[in-house]
This record gives structure tokens, C-alpha cells and sequence, in this order.
């Protein structure tokens, strides 16, 4: 009867925070690299708290890989908080610009209502292309690029996913678990 | 009170009661090293052969003292040169403190003479590795490297100083302050808790659990984990075991954390466990593992180990539960609070039925006689005539798993081995480290040929300083783990494992200024080993042995515990 952890493989969004100090994204990053794990993707951003950054990271893992590395995670002197998402417990947001190419009026049309359909918007026209802003869920942001892949695309740069939990619960929280980590690092 | 950069570190160093660092100078460190002079009253610097030897020492000095060591050495190769000895203390989970110097901030990253970068490589093996490039923030590094190396399970820190930081014209603000209130103040608990703890004990709901556990079980088994040492629980763990009246099966980390000779001991658990410890593992309804993580040299094959059990697991550090094998339940906290606390609820139990399956399994531990000297004949003249509280420093391999069943260790820090990460030539820069820290007990280095070779330039630091610490080599011409892979597993090619060469250890032995002693036969080892003893100064032994000896008993690696490929001998 021993502890049942998830076997099946899924992405799992890790949301760290971190004191802002140098080094401190290598340090997290590198943990990944030594379990051997390959990062979907990786967002550092500020938060509402002066001096601490949130790592957001996108993981494809089985319940046991994902546990063990939040834990590695954890034991970082500079790691404050480290909560895991999956699919259910959190909202997933990404932003992509994509470049395409619009080579006369009736194509620009065309992706100008497409745009229109994804709520998102266009930021830069050009007599040869359109440059467009996207922001949503995944699925939401790659159905839009295989769309105006028909038209042609020259170029995309999109951010990793960033997350929050659904609901009143934030990171800050305290946790039996929270607890038994800063107990290792704070025992005296 | 204003001062000089370098001379901050010293007394951060005075502060944190440093009384001996050990390294090697080079350039950039040479501020460090001036200042060092001037402090020389003060704090004893042990200067030996290599950097690795030094890093050895202050990790044989902290596990053996229990205090934090201390290592110094210079950029570039000086840093590199301590990596293997930054290694085997994480893994092992000693606290020392690195420091280190870098290039000034003008050359930094500039692939300058003797740069690289030292805390981006000692980053997977140190608990922290802080890089230092402003003066004014030394006392705050130190201390805090200090209460981070010692805090929690402890473990290695690598402070590394640019050059220009040491600079002596520099004037910094320092305040002396008692390091049990840094530790808890200015150390990590204000830098790097998110919030204050509510709890900072082990959870008592936790605890009373067990105690159900254990009221529930029938045939409970103890082992003891390196957590035991580390946290000095010894007496607290001895207490629960002789309550709980169960078998106590001991890891090699955890050697020393429950006395080798008690009556509850079945020996060591794993690879090359003891069939009375290997088969109550699998036989057991309740395990409870106190400061052990479970490493495939004990759970060799982690889904089947203690089978029928429900397993508990107490540590420090939680990053530790379910790592290598998944638990029922587990209690973070220091060894010694949580056995207190079990301690205090615990009733005395007893457990003949379950004893009498077990206990018996025991092989005796008579060594057998026979015209040439065995591993268990020098082992048991080491045991009969060394001093019984003698520390013992081990390489890594064969002597060393004959060492840890041969001999018996009574306190924490009496064995110091390199369980986690097996360093070949870790040996004798323990023992170096250890005599120093200890300088009214008899100091006994076990090593191989083959690893005495990997570190035997220490000789030079043994004889410098006096130290009369006896080396005995277990000369078997191979490295003998590794044959013994080769020919169990490996159909007998002995690739590259014969070490047909010199030194003649004696030679060599007197070549550095100390006595060398040959034996081949008991009666030659018992003399050699009462000489050496009472010489005054550092001997070596070299116990010339069969090739073919070999460690019994042994599971093969990712086996179930008890499918020993090789059985106890001897009696069986």
C-alpha cells in the first residue's frame, strides 16, 4: 500500500519564486538538465513583490518526475515557493507575434478577419505583410498560426506559457509541505 | 569598527570558532594568505600536497568533529583541484565551508590567467556557492555560508572571493557577533525564509502516527542512516531501538550512529549487507528508516525492497521522501528531535519471536586461520590491539566494505568513509583532517593499493605535522571491487584492474620520513601493527594479500535484496 503517484505523462507548469539575484535561472534551469528533463518552456517575470521573480516552466512528466524536481526545486536557497500546475488547477496564457505575409489587398483581408475571429490584433501593416498579436491558451494561439500558415509565414516569436492557479488560492499560501521544506532550510 | 577586507574574513572565520583551515596558496589568495599571517596565532593553516587533499582533510576534520571545516585555495586549477573533494562532502552530506579567489573584477571573464568559473562549477555540488564582489558584503557571505553549511542537513558551501575584494586598502564595516546568533538571526532563516516559521519542529501528529504504526507492527526493522551521525542523534537512536526491541540493520553513512557490537546490530543492509539485515528487510511488516535516503547501494531494487513492509522514512530534508523508493509515512525533522520525541511516547516493547528468526542469521565473526594473511585476520588484529575508540578513515572498495563489517564503530564520527560518492583517496586526507580535529585519539587510515596511489603524496602532510596516523594498505595487487565485478559478472576479463607495479609501499613510507612495515602472515601483521602503533609517528602497513580475496556477501546491483550472488562464506 504504498504512497499512489500518476503514472501518466502530461504538461505540468511549475510556477517558482525566486529572489531576483544573479545566477538564479541557471541554477533552476540547471536542475532540469541534470534529471535529464527537456524544458517545453521557460518565462521569468516580476511579481507584485519587490526583489522576487516567478519562474513559470513548462514540463511534459509523469506525477513522480514532477514531484521530485519541484522538491530539488525547493531545497534552492533562493526558491521562496514552487507550486505545480496541471491542466485542471491552473489558467495557462501565451503571447505570440506572428509575421505573414499579405501580398495584396484580398489577402489582407482575409487575415484581417481571421484576426478578427481570434480576438487577436494586428500591430504592424507593411505593402507585403501583417504583423499580428495573439494572446490565449495554447490550443487557442496554434490554431490561429496553422490558419495564416495558408498565407505564408515569415516569422514568429512567441513567449513561453505563464500560469495562476484557478480560484482564491495564490503561491503565498502556506502548505504542511511549505512548511517541512523551510524546516530544512531554517533548522537550526 | 572600521577594517581591512582580509582581515574581516579572519575574524568571521575567529567568529564562527575556525581555529585550523586547511589549502594551498596560489596567486589570487594571496591577499587571504597575507592576512593569514598575521593571524597566524590564531587560526592553524594545514598546508598539504594538492588541493584535493585539502578539501579531503576538512571534510575528515567536519565529520569527525562535527564542527564546520574549513578549506582555502586559489583560482583556476586551485578550485578545479577541490571539485572531487566538494563532491564527496555533498554527497555525503558534511559541512564544509570552500573558499576560494578569482581574478579581480577588471579580468573577470576575460579567460585571464588562472580564471574560471568556480561557483557556475561547484553550483550542482554545494548547497550555495556565493561569488563575492563587494567588500562590504564579506561578514554577511560568511556568516551565512557558515549557517548554511551547518543548518538543516548539512553540506559544502563555496564562498569565491575576486581578488579585488581582498584587497587590504579596502576598509569595511564589521561588528563581532557570537555565531549562535548570526546563525539564527543574520543567517539563513531572515535571508532566504519566505515568512517566519510557525513550526519549526517535527509535526507531532506525524509522530503519534508512528506510534500507532509501531504499536500495530510485529516485526518492526531499524536502519540507521547517516542522519544519525550527521545529527548526532546516536543516544536518542540507541534509546528508540532498545524500546522498540527490534533488529537494527546499519547503512554504511551510518556507521557510528549505533554502536557495531550491541546485540540488536545485524550489520550493514544493501549490496553487501549482512544476510541477517537483508533478509529481516524483506521479512519485515514495518521499516523505519531514520536519516537514510534509500540509495541503490541499499534499495538495490527499489519496488520490491521491504516488500511486506510499510515504510517510514524520517529526515531533515524533505526533498528526500519518496526520492528511491516510496514511503507509507514520514517525519521530517532532525534525527535526534524526532527520536526524542517518538522516545517520549514509546513503551517498551518485545520481540522474541521475531529476534529469534533474525538474530541468528549472524555470521560469526571469528577470522579463520591460514598460512597467508586474510582481510578479516588484519581487520580483527586491527580490532583486538588498535584502540577501541580509534577513527577510522577509509578509501573506497574492498577494504572498505571489510572494514565497515569487520571493525566496530561505537560513536558518530568514528568511521569516516565516502559512502555517497566513493572517492578513491579519500582516505588519507580524512585522516589528516580527523587527527588534527582530534588530537588526544589514535587516527587508523584503511586504504587499497590502488587508492593509496590515487592520494599517497599526503605522506608528506603526515610527516610535516607529526602526525602519527597508521596506514594500513590492504595490498592485493587489483583493484579488487572492480575484479570482483569481473569475475563474477564479466566472464573473468580483467580489463585493466591488475596493479602489477610499484611503489614498494615500505620504500615509499620511508622515502617521506615515516616507517613502513611489511606483513604476510598474522603473526607478522600483529607485530607490525604494535609497532606502528607506539612508534610515535606516521606509519604505513602493507598487508600483502591474495588476489582473488573478495566481499561476501553481495547482492548484484538492481537485484532484490535477497538474491545474493555470493553467500556469507566461511560458516555457510
Amino acid at each position: 500500500m504504498k504512497k499512489q503517484t500518476s503514472a501518466e505523462r502530461k504538461l505540468y507548469t511549475l510556477c517558482i519564486l525566486v529572489e531576483d539575484i544573479p545566477g538564479v535561472l541557471s541554477q533552476v534551469s540547471r536542475l532540469f538538465s541534470r534529471k535529464g528533463y527537456n524544458i517545453e518552456s521557460i518565462v521569468s517575470g516580476a511579481t507584485d513583490r519587490p526583489g522576487i521573480t516567478r519562474i513559470s516552466i513548462e514540463l511534459a512528466a509523469d506525477g513522480l518526475m514532477i514531484e521530485q524536481i519541484a522538491a530539488q526545486c525547493r531545497k534552492l536557497l533562493p526558491v521562496k515557493a514552487v507550486k505545480i500546475f496541471d491542466e485542471e488547477s491552473c489558467i495557462r496564457r501565451e503571447i505570440a507575434l506572428i509575421k505573414v505575409r499579405a501580398a495584396d489587398r484580398t489577402a489582407r483581408d482575409e487575415i484581417i478577419q481571421i484576426v478578427n475571429i481570434f480576438r487577436a490584433q494586428v500591430i504592424d501593416v507593411d505593402r507585403e505583410c501583417l504583423t499580428i498579436w495573439v494572446f490565449g491558451g495554447r490550443s487557442k494561439n496554434t490554431a490561429l498560426i496553422s490558419m495564416l500558415a495558408d498565407f505564408g509565414i515569415l516569422e514568429i516569436a512567441k513567449t513561453g506559457t505563464i500560469a495562476i492557479e484557478r480560484g482564491r488560492s495564490t503561491i503565498y499560501d502556506d502548505s504542511k509541505l511549505r512548511e517541512e521544506y523551510e524546516y530544512g532550510k531554517n533548522v537550526l | 569598527m572600521k577594517i581591512k577586507a582580509p582581515a574581516a574574513i579572519m575574524e568571521c572565520l575567529l567568529e564562527q570558532e575556525v581555529d585550523t583551515v586547511f589549502g594551498y596558496p596560489g596567486g589570487t589568495i594571496l591577499n587571504l594568505y597575507d592576512e593569514l599571517y598575521r593571524y597566524r596565532g590564531k587560526i592553524r593553516h594545514v598546508l598539504t600536497a594538492h588541493e584535493q587533499g585539502a578539501a579531503h582533510a576538512a571534510d575528515g576534520y567536519a565529520r569527525s568533529t562535527g564542527k564546520v571545516g574549513v578549506c582555502f585555495a586559489t583560482s583556476g586549477p586551485g578550485a578545479t583541484n577541490l571539485v572531487t573533494g566538494i563532491a564527496t562532502a555533498c554527497l555525503d552530506s558534511s559541512p564544509v565551508v570552500f573558499i576560494t579567489c578569482n581574478v579581480g573584477e577588471n579580468l573577470l571573464g576575460k579567460d585571464a590567467f588562472q580564471e574560471v568559473d568556480s561557483t557556475g562549477i561547484a553550483m550542482p555540488i554545494t548547497k550555495a556557492a556565493f561569488l563575492v564582489r563587494d567588500p562590504q558584503t564579506i561578514p554577511d557571505v560568511m556568516r551565512q555560508a557558515f549557517a548554511v553549511a551547518a543548518n538543516g542537513r548539512p553540506g559544502p558551501v563555496l564562498i569565491d572571493f575576486l581578488k579585488n575584494v581582498t584587497d587590504p586598502r579596502q576598509e569595511i564595516d564589521y561588528e563581532f557577533t557570537p555565531w549562535r546568533e548570526n546563525r539564527a538571526s543574520g543567517g539563513v532563516r531572515e535571508l532566504n525564509s519566505a515568512h517566519p516559521l510557525k513550526n519549526p519542529g517535527p509535526d507531532p501528529q506525524d509522530v503519534e502516527t508512528l506510534l500507532e504504526m509501531i504499536g500495530q507492527s510485529e516485526r518492526p526493522l531499524l536502519i540507521c542512516g547517516g542522519g544519525v551521525v550527521r545529527g548526532r542523534a546516536d543516544r536518542a537512536f540507541r534509546t528508540f531501538a532498545e524500546r522498540l526491541d527490534a533488529p537494527v540493520a546499519i547503512t554504511v553513512m551510518g556507521g557510528g550512529g549505533f554502536p557495531g557490537s550491541h546485540p540488536l546490530t545485524t550489520g550493514m543492509i544493501g549490496m553487501h549487507g549482512s544476510k541477517a539485515s537483508n533478509v529481516a528487510c524483506d521479512e519485515c511488516d514495518l521499516l523505519i528508516a531514520v536519516g537514510c535516503r534509500f540509495s541503490d547501494r541499499v534499495a538495490l531494487d527499489p519496488r520490491s525492497f521491504a516488500r511486506q513492509a510499510k515504510i517510514v522514512q524520517i529526515d531533515i530534508d524533505r526533498a528526500e521522501i519518496d526520492k528511491n523508493v516510496l514511503t507509507d509515512h514520514h517525519i521530517i525533522g532532525s534525527a535526534r528531535k524526532v527520536l526524542e520525541m517518538l522516545n517520549a511516547g514509546l513503551p517498551q516493547y518485545s520481540r522474541s519471536g521475531w529476534k529469534d528468526r533474525i538474530l541468528p542469521l549472524r555470521a560469526p565473526s571469528v577470522a579463520e586461520d591460514s598460512p597467508r594473511l586474510t582481510p578479516q585476520q588484519v581487520l580483527e588484529t586491527i580490532r583486538l590491539r588498535a584502540p577501541k575508540d580509534a577513527i577510522v578513515a577509509t578509501d573506497v572498495g574492498q577494504h572498505q566494505m571489510w572494514s565497515i563489517k569487520y571493525l566496530h564503530f561505537d560513536y558518530p564520527g568514528q568511521l569516516l568513509t565516502s559512502g555517497g560518492f566513493g572517492t578513491m583517496g579519500f582516505g588519507l586526507g580524512a585522516a589528516i583532517g580527523a587527527q588534527m580535529g582530534n588530537p588526544d585519539k589514535r587516527v587508523l587510515h584503511m586504504t587499497g593499493d590502488g587508492c593509496f596511489r590515487m592520494n599517497c603524496h599526503e605522506l608528506c602532510t603526515v610527516e610535516r605535522y607529526g602526525l602519527p596516523i597508521v596506514t594500513v594498505v590492504f595490498n592485493n595487487g587489483t583493484l579488487g571491487m572492480v575484479r570482483q565485478w569481473q569475475n563474477l559478472i564479466y566472464g573473468q576479463r580483467f580489463s585493466e584492474t591488475t596493479l602489477d607495479r610499484g611503489p614498494d609501499f615500505v620504500k615509499l613510507a620511508e622515502a617521506y620520513g615515516l616507517r613502513g612495515f611489511r606483513a604476510s602472515t598474522r603473526a607478522e601483521m600483529e607485530a607490525a601493527l604494535d609497532q606502528a602503533l607506539s612508534c610515535g609517528a606516521g606509519a604505513v602497513i602493507d598487508c600483502v594479500l591474495d588476489i582473488d580475496e573478495v566481499v561476501r556477501p553481495m547482492v548484484a546491483a538492481g537485484s532484490p535484496i535477497t538474491d545474493f550472488l555470493l553467500d556469507e562464506g566461511g560458516s555457510l
